[in-house]
């Protein structure tokens, strides 16, 4: 076992090296957080409990618990504290830290938890006995602790002076205790600095080389600090504060700083400070130079102005009448005085439902009509849907009060009820997540299944909940025939309700052609976009304007199928033979591949989330939430602009704590094999010899008539023949399950905006994995283009030699060529990514491929094929041509048997 | 406290040696084998001979631990079987002879006696055992989690409330250690924990009487995972378990009780992934049927512990609820083949 620091709550928790930094929640401290102590101090533990759960929640690892002020009982407030969070799962999940300056205190706080937690703290302040007396009831009750470099003589603020001290706790504790020296960590004092006094401005430098002293000479030994203390001279500007605290702990974690006590929420993004904050917070901090505190005070001063005018100008609303403010607070999505303000106009209110039918319902309308008009955007929709959410949370009780007053019925008409899925073997909900919330704001009542729902389990809650409309999603192209085995299933049992098709793969010409002739009780309507969904849906559940729409759609359709059908029989299709002879002919003789450094398998563990997140391509990001242009002269659209930068605000935010807090745990694999081409496949073999085939990769070649002396391409082209040496790679990253688990949290919270972002950038991350990856492997793991100099930004252009087709995708559509790429990187061992039956990866957020590195090499699409070569693609796979046709439908270009 | 530097007894010394070597066997049920005595009110009083030193006002009928003292030869006789049938270590009849348990006897001034006795009890069927084959036996001292929790409120609406605090038990746990110390118990066997706060007492209050004794006694720590959901009844998984009493250094920890050897695999391998000690595992006779009987064969349960054996997750095997001496002889038949859990940088911790 190794010499990790192992806590506990009700589950495990173990400072392994891939975790850089532990962040300490501190909100439950009462002399840091005034609201926790005035919480405290009022004996308001329900509200107390709120604050735990909620860093828990946002995704502290460990909590500080700490209960120092002078005017209430500390140690009965501990015990109270702690035996109340023993009895709330989701708090006392993580481990706590039981933090004081008096030792009764601590003692009676180890005497409650079930847990291994960390004491915070013992020193030699008081002397070796003490000291002794401390650390062997530590040991006794089963507790890590955090030593401060404290000794008889006082805190220690040289480097000199922080060494020796822990070096002499060290000696102690494991030395004479055998305190296991993993379980101790050092916390050598961080002091303020750029105060105007000359001896304090190497504090930074002191705390930063002690870290590295102790992490170099104490082993096992780990060390924390609390953040805040550092910018204590720049109280009241944030912007700064944030700036210093980030430049800190980015030279602190590098020389091993490996927890401490931190506001995540207020953090800046070291990349993305100002560069001349920066430097002038990096001259502070390293004391670089002698004027670094006046260059310092002189550009705080710059920020601290904006800051404190916009604060100002943003208050005035708050004067306004308290249904003005409703509205406000909706369009603006300002959650910040929803429940108070919610709670006055209750009180005003003769019942709790006229506040939904009044001032709220008029607020949505507000957005609602902005949003038609194409002046309000996605992401501020979702994020009035969130406010609204949680005004309707402070007014259920009542109203639930009410029903049961008067005997049931709380008299609220919904618009109808909606139930929506993502079909089986797919996992991915962004999109259906965003048309649920848009719904809702509309006053529809909103059943989501969530994702791999089965299609008797949607027809089970339709009749069960009598919905009123079915809503499907889907974002990989077998989930297309799903939906159409879902709308034969609804004609066969008797549905007439309206089936709304929607998701990245989805058609109107899919839906005409293939989903709609097989549902004629009812109707099956393409929904473009969330913005069309509350117009379709509004229009289908009318008694008026239904026939008419149906008449509309159907006539469309009719329509759209037959031009389809033309068009197709237009395009003139090539015998496979003909297309193989027109196949890519590259000049092999005059071309040497390069061997990659290894061949087999390697797992990629050292992912370092900031630095992934400087390969986001963040034009998909946008168009995720229907903004649609591309990053980063979004930003400056005269349209969308505004919505833009607020949800790009939001994102890096968010970034910031995803990669301060750790949020995911991304994991890839890849690797390389000896291969050539074989007709339209790809052999790859077990070693350098070539003769033992270790698997067959499958490719499609492209049979519509070219022109202009344009080859029908397969993959297999890409790839030197039997006889000349050649690679191929493959790949699987993931940016790890974490997301799903955070977006519930944000759900239970009534945030799906917040549920909505974390999942739209834990795709983003998957992608920037692939393309981080991807450099990776031409400048390191395969070489070839190791001289290859590109900056981030410039790979979304795909500058560089090679490509990283995925199966599923244009240039192979087939997902079942997943299987063979998990098997032979043994793909869900290594990084924990599934297939599902339909071959969708789960986590979602994750991304699979081939890697071929031909300079010649490129991207294109298959399109449609034609019988012969699906039949002659099923005998090289061993797939019986049924099968074969299923999992090709989308491509076909003829009506299977 | 020199916790971790006190000498460690010659008993210590041995088990490590033959933990080295084999799989060790600890004994079955205690509860199964005196109900199969029949023993009325007056047999558990003692009265019409042994002259017990403790009267009480309370029926004692179901006070198995007062047996210790009444019924002596019965008590030893059932130890004595189990250690024939293969065991090497046997579980002294003192699960509940701590002050809070026994409060509902009004027996808590026997606390020292019963526990004294039952170590006593035990050492004499031991050497017996030992003139017989030829064996080394050990007694171990067992302590069970008392009636009450450290971690949970009895009042639903006062979920700060707790009915027992960490110092109470810390103390009666002391009383019930220096008993089977005193009465020469070679181990420290803390079971059946559904709470871990009240098994930290017992770890704390072992620390003290050692210190006291001089000597460092082998502890076995061993958790109950109650249901399907893989956790305690407070909550937290088995490696959770596992971190919050390492500091206990235990010669084993494990699982015991509640289920059935099959359903506790997965928690006991979890267990054995992340413990850097040696393990033990004595499930129940699989599940109770409609009548609270376990009726899992010898045969049936010896073929499930042996997959532990054979996946090489465990140093000590032996049974819970619904064992019998059968049981016994037949996991120990079953466990020869195996070789123990090989322990993580191979040696015991010291």
């Amino acid at each position: 076992m190794s010499r990790y620091l192992r806590l506990s709550g009700l589950e495990p928790f173990v400072l392994t090296p891939d975790i850089p930094f532990v962040n300490v929640g501190e909100r439950t401290n009462v002399t840091g957080s005034a609201k926790f102590r005035k919480l405290i101090t009022n004996r308001d533990y329900a509200a107390a409990l709120a604050v735990a759960r909620d860093q828990v929640e946002n995704g502290a690892q460990i909590i500080d618990i700490n209960m120092d002020e002078g005017l209430i009982d500390s140690r009965a407030a501990m015990v109270e504290f702690l035996n109340l969070v023993a009895s709330e799962p989701d708090i006392a999940r993580v481990p706590v830290m039981i933090d004081s300056s008096k030792w009764e205190v601590i003692e009676a706080g180890l005497k409650c938890v079930q847990g291994k937690a960390v004491v915070n703290s013992i020193s030699l302040k008081e002397g070796e006995e003490a000291f002794r007396h401390h650390a062997g009831l530590c040991l006794a009750y089963g507790a890590a602790v955090v030593v401060m470099a404290f000794d008889e003589t006082g805190q220690a603020d040289t480097f000199q002076r922080k060494t020796e001290i822990c070096a002499r706790a060290y000696r102690i504790l494991v030395d004479e205790m055998s305190f296991p020296p993993e379980d101790i960590i050092f916390d050598p004092n961080i002091f303020a600095v750029a105060t105007g006094i000359e001896e304090h401005n190497n504090y930074g430098v002191d705390f930063i080389e002690a870290t590295r002293w102790i992490r170099q000479n104490l082993p096992y030994a780990h060390v924390s600090g609390g953040v805040s203390n550092l910018s204590f001279s720049f109280r009241g500007n944030e912007t700064v504060r944030e700036a210093m605290h980030a430049v800190f702990l980015y030279h602190a974690i590098q020389a091993g700083m490996d927890m401490g006590i931190v506001n995540a929420g207020q953090l800046a993004v070291y990349d993305q400070i100002e560069p001349d904050l920066r430097e002038a917070c990096e001259d502070v901090v390293l004391n670089r130079r002698d004027d670094a505190t006046e260059r310092m005070l002189e550009v705080a001063e710059r920020y601290r102005g904006g800051a404190r005018e916009e604060k100002a100008r943003d208050l005035a609303w708050r004067d306004w009448s308290v249904e003005k403010r409703l509205e406000h607070a909706l369009v603006n999505g300002i959650t910040e005085f929803i429940e108070a303000d919610t709670d006055e106009a209750r009180l005003a209110a003769e019942r709790p439902l006229h506040v939904i039918e009044g001032p709220l319902m008029a607020g949505m309308n507000v957005v609602g009509d902005l949003f038609g008009a194409g002046k309000m955007f996605l992401p501020q929709v979702v994020k009035s849907a969130r406010v609204m959410k949680q005004a309707v949370a402070v007014l259920l009780p009542w109203m639930e009060a009410e029903k049961a007053a008067n005997g049931g019925g709380d008299g609220r008409q919904s618009a109808g009820r909606v139930l929506m899925a993502t079909v089986k073997g797919d996992v991915h909900d962004i999109g259906k997540n965003i048309v649920g919330v848009v719904l809702a704001c509309n006053n529809y009542d909103i059943i989501d299944l969530g994702v791999m729902v089965p299609p008797q389990k949607i027809l089970e809650i339709a009749k069960q909940e009598q919905v009123d409309v079915i809503g499907l999603s889907g974002l990989i192209t077998p989930s297309l025939d799903e939906m159409v085995h879902l709308a034969a299933e609804m004609e066969r049992e008797g549905f007439d309700i309206p089936l709304l098709i929607g998701g990245a793969t989805t058609s109107k010409v899919h839906t005409a052609v293939k989903i709609s002739p097989r549902y004629h009780r009812g109707q099956a309507v393409y929904v473009t976009d969330a913005s069309r969904a509350v117009g379709v849906v509004s229009q289908l559940l009318s008694a008026t304007q239904k026939p008419a729409y149906l008449d509309m759609i159907r006539a469309e359709y009719a329509e759209v199928a037959e031009r389809h059908e033309r068009s197709e029989a237009a395009k003139q299709r090539l015998p496979l033979a003909t297309a193989r002879a027109n196949a890519m002919k590259i000049d092999w003789s005059a071309y040497q591949a390069t061997q990659p450094r290894f061949t087999g398998t390697r797992i990629i563990e050292d992912w370092d989330l900031a630095e992934i997140a400087r390969y986001i391509d963040w034009t998909p990001f946008f168009q995720t939430w229907e903004l649609k242009g591309v990053y980063p002269r979004i930003l400056e659209d005269e349209k969308q602009g505004e919505a833009a930068r607020q949800l790009f605000a939001d994102a890096q935010e968010m970034l910031a704590r995803i990669i301060a807090e750790n949020w995911f745990r991304p994991r890839a694999v890849v690797g390389f094999w000896p291969a050539n081409a074989v007709g339209d496949d790809i052999r790859v073999f077990t070693d350098e010899s070539r003769t033992q085939p270790l698997a067959t990769l499958h490719t499609l070649r492209q049979q519509t008539a070219k022109r202009d002396g344009r080859p029908n391409l397969a993959l297999s082209d890409f790839v030197a023949p039997i006889g000349q040496p050649d690679w191929v790679g493959g790949f699987v990253v993931t940016a790890g399950p974490e997301e799903n688990e955070i977006a519930a949290r944000y759900e239970r919270a009534n945030d799906d905006y917040g549920a909505i972002l974390v999942k739209a950038l834990a795709d983003r991350y998957a992608e920037a994995m692939a393309e981080m990856l991807h450099e990776r492997v031409r400048k390191e793991h395969w070489g070839y283009g190791a001289d290859e100099a590109f900056a981030p930004a410039d790979l979304i252009a795909e500058p560089y030699r090679g490509i990283r087709p995925a199966p599923g995708y244009p240039a192979q559509p087939d997902h079942t060529e997943k299987l063979t790429l998990f098997r032979l990187l043994d793909a869900e061992a290594a990084t924990g990514v599934t297939l599902t039956e339909s071959m969708a990866m789960w986590p979602g957020s994750s991304v699979s491929g081939l890697y071929i590195g031909h300079p010649d090499s490129y991207y294109f699409g298959v399109a449609k094929i034609e019988r012969d070569q699906a039949a002659d693609y099923a005998a090289r796979k061993g797939m019986d041509l049924a099968e074969a046709e299923r999992w090709l439908a989308p491509i076909l270009n003829y009506q299977p048997s | 406290m020199t916790l971790y530097h006190l000498p460690k007894t010659a008993a210590y010394d041995a088990l490590e040696r033959i933990a080295q070597d084999r799989i060790l066997i600890l004994d079955g049920a205690m509860g199964t084998q005196i109900q199969q005595l029949g023993l009325s009110e007056e047999d558990y009083q003692g009265q019409g001979g042994c002259a017990c030193r403790h009267p009480s006002d309370h029926p004692q009928k179901g006070n198995n631990d007062l047996l210790t003292l009444t019924q002596p030869q019965a008590i030893e006789a059932i130890h004595l079987r189990y250690a024939l049938a293969g065991a090497d270590i046997v579980e002294t009849n003192t699960f509940s002879a701590t002050t809070i348990a026994q409060a509902d006897y009004g027996l808590e001034a026997a606390v020292f006696d019963l526990n004294a006795e039952g170590a006593r009890v035990a050492r004499r069927a031991m050497d017996q055992a030992t003139r017989i084959d030829g064996r080394p036996r050990f007694v171990a001292g067992a302590v069970g989690p008392t009636n009450r929790t450290a971690s949970i409120s009895p009042d639903v609406n006062d979920p700060g409330y707790r009915a027992v605090s960490f110092d109470d038990l810390r103390i009666a746990y002391g009383e019930q250690v220096k008993g089977l110390i005193a009465g020469g118990a070679d181990i420290i066997l803390i079971e059946t924990i559904f709470d871990t706060l009240n098994a930290k007492a017992a770890i704390f209050a072992c620390f003290e009487a050692f210190a006291a004794h001089g000597q460092r006694l082998p502890l076995m720590i061993s958790g109950t995972i109650t249901d399907a959901s893989g956790r305690t009844l407070t909550g937290q998984t088995p490696t959770a378990f596992w971190h919050s009493v390492s500091h206990a250094r235990p010669f084993t920890v494990g699982l015991n009780c509640a289920l059935g050897a099959n359903a506790m695999r997965p928690h006991l391998a979890e267990l054995s992934g992340v413990a850097e000690t040696a393990i033990c595992a004595y499930p129940n006779a699989g599940l109770p049927n409609a009548f609270g009987q376990y009726d899992e064969g010898p045969e049936d349960t010896a073929v499930q512990v042996a997959g532990f054996a054979r996946e090489g997750l465990v140093n000590v095997v032996g049974g819970c609820c619904g064992t019998t001496p059968d049981h016994i002889k037949a996991i120990a038949e079953a466990v020869k083949p195996f070789s123990p859990r090989s322990m993580h940088n191979g040696e015991l911790r010291a």
